[in-house]
């Protein structure tokens, strides 16, 4: 197919019309929806609401919750190993085990070690590499109220406003009160943020929030806070097992979380651990790709925490929330669902439909913004691509006119030098986005200090629920790993101080969750955890052999 | 994918397999049969999980790039490398000072360097990582932080230097001590940290969490919003770093 600096000439037609309407739009915003607006918008066109989409959890603590077809299917699963598994030789015994090397389980591990417990009594596992997560991959900013104009109380008002009231008021409030706290540890341990020459942050709105309050470090944040609390785990001394995820917790014989059951992806070989405290950490779940939608998360992203701490007997809350990021990239193909940040929004650039028209204020609360895509493409005013989806521009070059020449290419190289790669150029051209599937609201229900519903089990970061109701605004979710992994990281050091190390280790809550799915009429031969999700090409998998090598 | 006119061949680990075009090298690899267990990662360009090492056809130099953020070509001859076993060193970050030494000090194999190049030419971000080694050397903890920020420690730089330099640690040690002790503390910050301790802002906290529901949807009506024309120019502390970005132009290079 024959493309004109990266765009076929269909694609061409409709830039022509977003550049003659672009001196008019400058300065000139859409106005944002009032709330009974908002509220039709996302009944009418927001994924959450499709019928047909969702059926109810049939058995367990959550009887009853709404769940997208993709993932009810994985509570409806019978387990990767028998109860019956013999766990007498324990391979790993330690103080505190966390599942998942991402942004909350390493927080988690430094705070555990700060608070008094031994690096060497704390084990890292993680399913892939340590810092392979969501994490790194968040690239606009985190949120903080620290300046004289801003407080926190004003950072709680937006938060529960962007989730529509259905936040747990506790779990924003120490959200909000810990922010400030976080970023000044930051400073601490080195994480090079946007700062002027005085050392103050450089701020920009996000959607949903009333005061500039996110901190970015380019447009790689995620990355740069991630790999300075990978360096600093690995300074602390805290031993990390790769490539080797839970499978399946354990219990002692009170029904505590006692540990975990690893396996090493690539000998398959089980792996004990015993621990007086857990911590899921595990991240979310775009890799389900629910109602087929792309996603911008990480390979690992499949909700193996959920199932994990729903099978313990751990309660959940709000998941028949899914964020959908309003500007995923919808061209070229092979960028699809990749992650455009909400600060090419904030600095400037709007969202305009095939006519070069804008119809949605830029900034709206992601759901909302999502929906009016959606809306836009339904009424015929998206722009087809060749690959057969639609979407809406998003005006980027209105940053460098904005701010100056060179702003897209200093504050957001990722995203300029990913266009680059595929052969367009966003300081000249309009860039093509679509909702994408971005982020799980909700997860299991803990307390302000990570603790779940189950003894010696907690949970923090993205697997964790409750803090951002039914939709997160920009900027909580790096603030929410670090806020609520610190909380985990003490709160389950203090509580292994108090324990004995535990005597018997069991499954039986397994047999007891197969049990109660047998009797709610449940008959499969799916498994869960999911672990990875599978892209082979149908052409080689039907000619595939299961034959043992 | 309607985009696609056809197929090629790529031969991978020394075995060929008919793909489609268009496909990146690892959604290539998935539709040759592979499921991947190392070698990918984000997906997005972001986390260094999938360095891959290829030759082309019609040319004996060996290349280099992220699975998930290239295309796959005709005749292309490839291996991922998921890992470099490189040396990790411990320090504590509090204890050290940002002097012109320092990151010699630390990694001494620095010295090292024949400026050779080979790690900016094999830089799949398109960073001057041998600038920032360097800068290292020099004690230039500024330029080496600016120049190696958007590092995804990939290791492909590691893989291929002639002195064993460890360019991603020294790179992330450089962003440490200038985020440190280079940059200025924040004054804002550090005047809402002591002003959290006073109790007050916990107070106007504890009085919207008593309102009712009914009151706290009035009051995220009634907010006001702070423009976002007061940064007119947030960026000026990097801006004359150019481009760190700009890909290696290959055809520059003599080709023997």
């Amino acid at each position: 197919m024959e493309l004109i600096d990266g765009y076929p000439a269909a694609m061409r037609e409709s830039i022509a019309l977003v550049e003659q309407t672009r001196p008019t739009r400058l300065g000139r915003t859409f106005p944002a929806m009032t709330p009974e607006q908002r509220r039709e918008l996302l009944l009418g066109h927001h994924p959450d609401y499709k019928d047909g989409a969702k059926r109810p959890l049939l058995f367990g603590p959550n009887k009853g919750m709404l769940l997208n077809h993709e993932l009810a299917d994985l509570f409806e699963a019978r387990p990767l190993v028998s109860a019956s598994l013999d766990l007498n030789d324990v391979d790993s015994d330690v103080d505190l085990l966390i599942i998942g090397g991402g942004g909350a389980g390493t927080v988690a591990a430094i705070w555990a070690v700060q608070a008094g417990l031994d690096p060497s009594r704390v084990l890292i596992a993680t399913k892939l590499r340590h810092g392979d997560s969501n994490s790194t991959m968040a690239q606009g900013g985190i949120q903080s109220a620290d300046r004289p104009h801003d407080s926190p109380a004003q950072h709680f008002l937006d938060a529960m406003g962007g989730g529509h009231f259905t936040n747990r008021p506790e779990l924003v409030e120490a959200l909000v009160s810990d922010a400030p706290l976080i970023i000044h540890w930051h400073e601490q341990l080195g994480v090079m943020y946007d700062k002027d020459e005085q050392g103050n942050f450089v701020m920009h709105p996000g959607g949903g929030t009333s005061r500039n309050r996110m901190h970015s470090a380019r447009d790689y944040t995620g990355l740069e806070i991630m790999r300075v609390l990978r360096d600093e785990a690995r300074n602390l001394h805290i031993p990390v097992v790769e490539f080797s995820p839970a499978i399946e917790l354990l219990c002692d014989e009170r029904g505590h979380v006692a540990g975990a059951v690893l396996v090493n992806l690539e000998t398959k070989r089980y792996h004990i651990v015993r621990a007086k405290a857990t911590i899921v950490t595990t991240g979310g779940l775009g890799r389900l790709h629910m109602q087929q939608y792309p996603t911008t998360n990480h390979y690992g992203a499949t909700a193996d925490g959920l199932i994990l701490a729903y099978r313990a007997g751990a309660e959940l809350v709000d998941l028949d929330a899914i964020q959908y990021h309003p500007t995923g990239a919808a061209f070229p193909a092979q960028m699809a669902g990749l992650l455009i940040t909400e600060k090419v929004r904030g600095m400037g650039a709007q969202p305009v439909n095939c006519k070069g028209e804008q119809f949605v204020y830029p900034l709206e609360p992601r759901d909302v913004e999502a929906s009016a895509f959606i809306r836009e493409c339904s009424l015929g005013l998206g722009i087809p691509t060749p690959h057969g989806i639609q979407g809406v521009w998003l005006d980027a070059p209105m940053v460098d006119i904005i701010h100056g020449p060179g702003t897209i290419r200093s504050a957001l190289p990722a995203m300029f030098r990913m266009y680059t790669r595929f052969g367009i150029d966003m300081t000249r051209d309009p860039i093509l986005v679509f909702p994408t599937l971005h982020y799980q609201n909700g997860g299991i229900i803990t307390n302000p200090d990570g603790a779940t519903t189950v003894p010696g089990l907690y949970a923090a970061g993205e697997v964790m629920g409750g803090v951002h109701g039914k939709n997160r605004l920009m900027g909580n979710s790096l603030l929410d790993f670090n806020v609520f992994g610190r909380r985990a990281g003490i709160a389950a050091a203090n509580y292994v101080r108090e324990q004995a190390q535990p005597t018997r280790l069991s499954l039986e809550h397994v047999a007891t969750y197969e049990r109660h799915m047998r009797d709610a009429g449940i008959k499969t031969t799916r498994t869960a955890p999911r672990i990875l999700p599978d892209y082979r090409g149908k052409e080689a998998l039907e000619r595939y052999l299961d034959i043992p090598l | 994918m309607s985009e696609q006119t056809g197929m090629i061949t790529m031969q991978l680990m020394g075995k060929n397999y008919q793909v489609p075009t268009g496909l990146t090298i690892m959604a290539a690899i998935e539709y040759a049969g592979y499921k991947l267990v190392r070698g990918a990662g984000c997906r997005g360009g972001f986390c260094g999980a999938c360095p891959t090492l290829y030759r082309r056809s019609d040319n004996h130099r060996i290349f280099t790039a992220l699975a998930c953020q290239t295309l796959v070509e005709d005749g292309m001859c490839l291996v991922q490398m998921p890992f470099v076993p490189v040396v990790s060193r411990r320090y504590d970050l509090h204890q050290i000072a940002a002097k012109p030494n320092t990151l010699l000090q630390h990694f001494p194999e620095i010295a090292g360097c024949v400026a050779c190049n080979t790690c900016t030419r094999a830089c799949p971000q398109g960073l001057q990582v041998m600038d920032y080694v360097q800068a290292s050397l020099r004690g230039d903890i500024e330029r080496a932080a600016m120049l190696s920020f958007d590092c995804i420690a990939c290791g492909i730089c590691s893989s291929r230097c002639p002195a064993d330099i460890k360019h991603y640690a020294v790179g992330l040690l450089a962003r440490r001590l200038y985020g440190k002790y280079v940059t200025p503390d924040s004054p804002q910050l550090a005047a809402r940290v002591a002003e959290l301790q006073t109790g007050n802002l916990i107070a106007d906290l504890n009085a919207l969490m008593a309102l009712s529901q009914e009151e706290l949807r009035a009051r995220y009506e009634q907010r006001t919003f702070e423009t976002s024309e007061e940064n007119k120019e947030p960026f000026s502390a990097i801006q004359h770093y150019n481009s760190p970005m700009d890909p290696v132009d290959y055809k520059d290079e003599i080709e023997v």
